[in-house]
């Protein structure tokens, strides 16, 4: 659990990993029903649309189009530093 | 003024001068000013974007032109979707002071439309629940019996409509997030096919389900928002051009003949016993409409749930590594660019959001990927196949929309899984990209509303629709 609360990049307290792994254990064990099927052969459904609803759907064209929402966007961030996002330092001397 | 206003109502009035879309704006935000204390449907009202709008609105009518097709009609969004200068929150304190730059394409075409947009309507957070009790802004109330949930997540969007503090609203259906608090409050509530509508600016949980949809008081209403929402949008690679029916036009034509599928899965055990008589009831008043019956087969019903919340939480956990603290929303301050990423999301994300980014990390980590990610999207494929194959064979399916009625407020909090399992009814569809319409169907004891869930082939909406219709005509909301 505490594995995952790392690769996610979320500060748990004790008590929510206490929670969180028996709940997880829990649904973990209800979700193993699926093994009960035999899937050998079945093609996993990667996108829901099929090929010929979405072959003209794709791409657009390749024009550039000017938005313009830089200043607003930035309005947005916790600490910006116009026109860049500032963050706390990356790289430890 | 009317209690209940439907879209041709509104335009008609406005067209007569009977009133204005400014009064009716302002007459809405009373409503709202008398209830929301109570119900907690609306989390942000935007008032100065609704009355500009009336306006221009009124504007038309005083000059004698043409009026769009949801002239003045006050509307709701589900705060999950983006809008201009209006604060769109997802009901996380992760984005408390969001404000989108942008509309998503939903709304940008329902204002291009004339519609008002009232507000911003409270849901579970980042739209994941079935009681709206995960928003970080207090639970919604059900407007038909206070002591209970309104379902969820669009829980604000279905009470919003139910209580008629607006006319129409949008909500997002994952699992049956649209469909099962329709069926709670005991309104119409519509998600179209997967591609149906433009997800831009929808903020997203679970690419590959989520999808924008109506709430109204009547079919005809479903239909008129469907119908302009829908469609092509360059800004969604997966919004597909399969040309756009007129709904409305088609929501006549008779369903005499038409081929409806039970399938004998969805009547097993775990069904309340008053939602299961309801629905019977409901299947009866299909039969005499002249619908042909057939019972049918989806083998693989039972291990939705699990496929569920395998398929959900993995694409959640990637969607939500957005929220890092850098470019919107909150921040905790840390000297170091991890520790304040950490510190972040563990302030910002409530209990079920961190539930389930930590389930959906789980299952696509290294060494569980083939157990349970790619596992998950085998049995999807069969799931989806499941419903081609009752499609060959009958034109729509009919099933409860939830194995319960709505529960009380603090009922279910304590046991994750069994809340997941309530969505029994409703995740199959979203896995398998139909669309589906969850219509009143009569309420248990006189009070708590039950939902009968249609579904239709994929882009098959207008058949969805005149079922809809043509059960709601036949006094399917009092059976």
């Amino acid at each position: 659990m505490e594995r995952v609360a790392e690769l996610a990049y979320l500060d748990l307290s004790e008590a929510e990993l206490e929670m969180y792994r028996t709940q997880i254990d829990e649904i973990l064990e209800y979700i193993s029903k699926l093994n009960e099927l035999d899937t050998t052969g079945v093609q996993p459904m990667a996108q829901v649309l099929a090929d010929e609803q979405t072959a003209d759907a794709t791409l657009r064209d390749d024009v550039a189009v000017r938005c313009d929402v830089a200043a607003e966007i930035l309005k947005q961030a916790p600490d910006p530093e116009p026109p860049y996002f500032r963050v706390p330092k990356v790289i430890e001397r | 003024m009317s209690a209940t206003w439907t879209v041709d109502g509104v335009r008609e009035a406005l067209a007569s001068k009977k009133v204005s879309a400014r009064e009716l704006a302002s007459d809405f935000y009373k409503r709202i000013d008398e209830r929301n204390a109570e119900l907690n449907a609306y989390l942000t009202l935007s008032e100065d974007r609704a009355y500009a709008q009336a306006d221009r609105m009124d504007a038309l009518v005083a000059a004698g032109k043409p009026l769009p097709s949801l002239a003045g009609v006050p509307i709701a969004i589900k705060d999950v979707i983006s809008t201009r200068g209006v604060r769109t929150t997802c009901g996380s304190k992760i984005l408390e002071h969001y404000v989108p730059p942008f509309d998503a394409t939903a709304v940008e075409r329902l204002q291009a439309a004339g519609a008002v947009i009232l507000g911003k309507t409270n849901c579970d957070e980042f739209a994941m629940g079935s009681s709206n009790e995960n928003s970080a802004y207090g639970a919604v109330r059900n407007p038909e019996a206070t002591d209970r949930v309104p379902g969820g997540s669009s829980g604000g969007s279905a009470a919003a409509v139910a209580a008629g503090l607006a006319v129409a609203s949008l909500g997002t259906d994952t699992g049956g997030s649209i469909r099962q608090p329709g069926s709670f409050c005991g309104i119409p509530a519509m998600m179209g096919s997967y591609g149906r509508v433009s997800r831009y600016g929808l903020i997203a949980f679970a690419s590959s389900l989520d999808r924008i949809g109506p709430f109204a008081t009547t079919a005809r209403d479903l239909a008129a928002i469907m119908g302009l929402i829908a469609g092509r949008d360059a800004n969604d690679s997966t919004s597909t051009t399969a040309p756009v029916p007129d709904y409305r036009a088609l929501l006549d034509k008779p369903v005499k003949g038409l081929r409806i599928g039970i399938p004998k899965e969805y009547f097993a055990e775990g069904m309340d016993g008053d939602v299961r008589k309801k629905i019977e009831a409901g299947i009866e008043l299909l039969k005499k409409l002249g619908c042909e019956l057939r019972e049918i087969h989806m083998a693989h019903t039972d291990y939705a749930i699990a496929t569920y919340y395998i398929i959900a939480t993995a694409e959640a956990s990637s969607n939500l590594a957005r929220y890092d603290g850098v470019r919107y929303g909150l921040r905790v301050d840390d000297d170091s660019l991890l520790a304040m990423y950490r510190k972040t999301r563990g302030a910002g994300f409530g209990a079920e959001v961190k539930r389930r980014i930590v389930l959906g990390t789980y299952v696509l980590s290294a060494g569980y990927y083939d157990a349970y990610y790619l596992k998950g999207q085998k049995v999807r494929a069969l799931i989806a196949q499941d419903f081609r194959d009752a499609f060959s064979k009958v034109d729509v399916i009919v099933t409860p929309t939830s194995p319960i009625p709505p529960f009380k407020l603090g009922e279910k909090t304590n046991d994750p899984l069994q809340m997941y399992l309530a969505d029994i009814y409703t995740v199959t569809g979203s896995l398998a990209g139909v669309p589906g319409i969850s219509v009143p169907c009569g309420k248990i004891g006189g009070k708590l509303p039950v939902g009968l869930q249609i579904f239709g082939p994929a882009f098959g909406e207008a058949t969805v629709l005149q079922l809809a219709h043509a059960f709601e005509q036949a006094g399917g909301a009092s059976v």
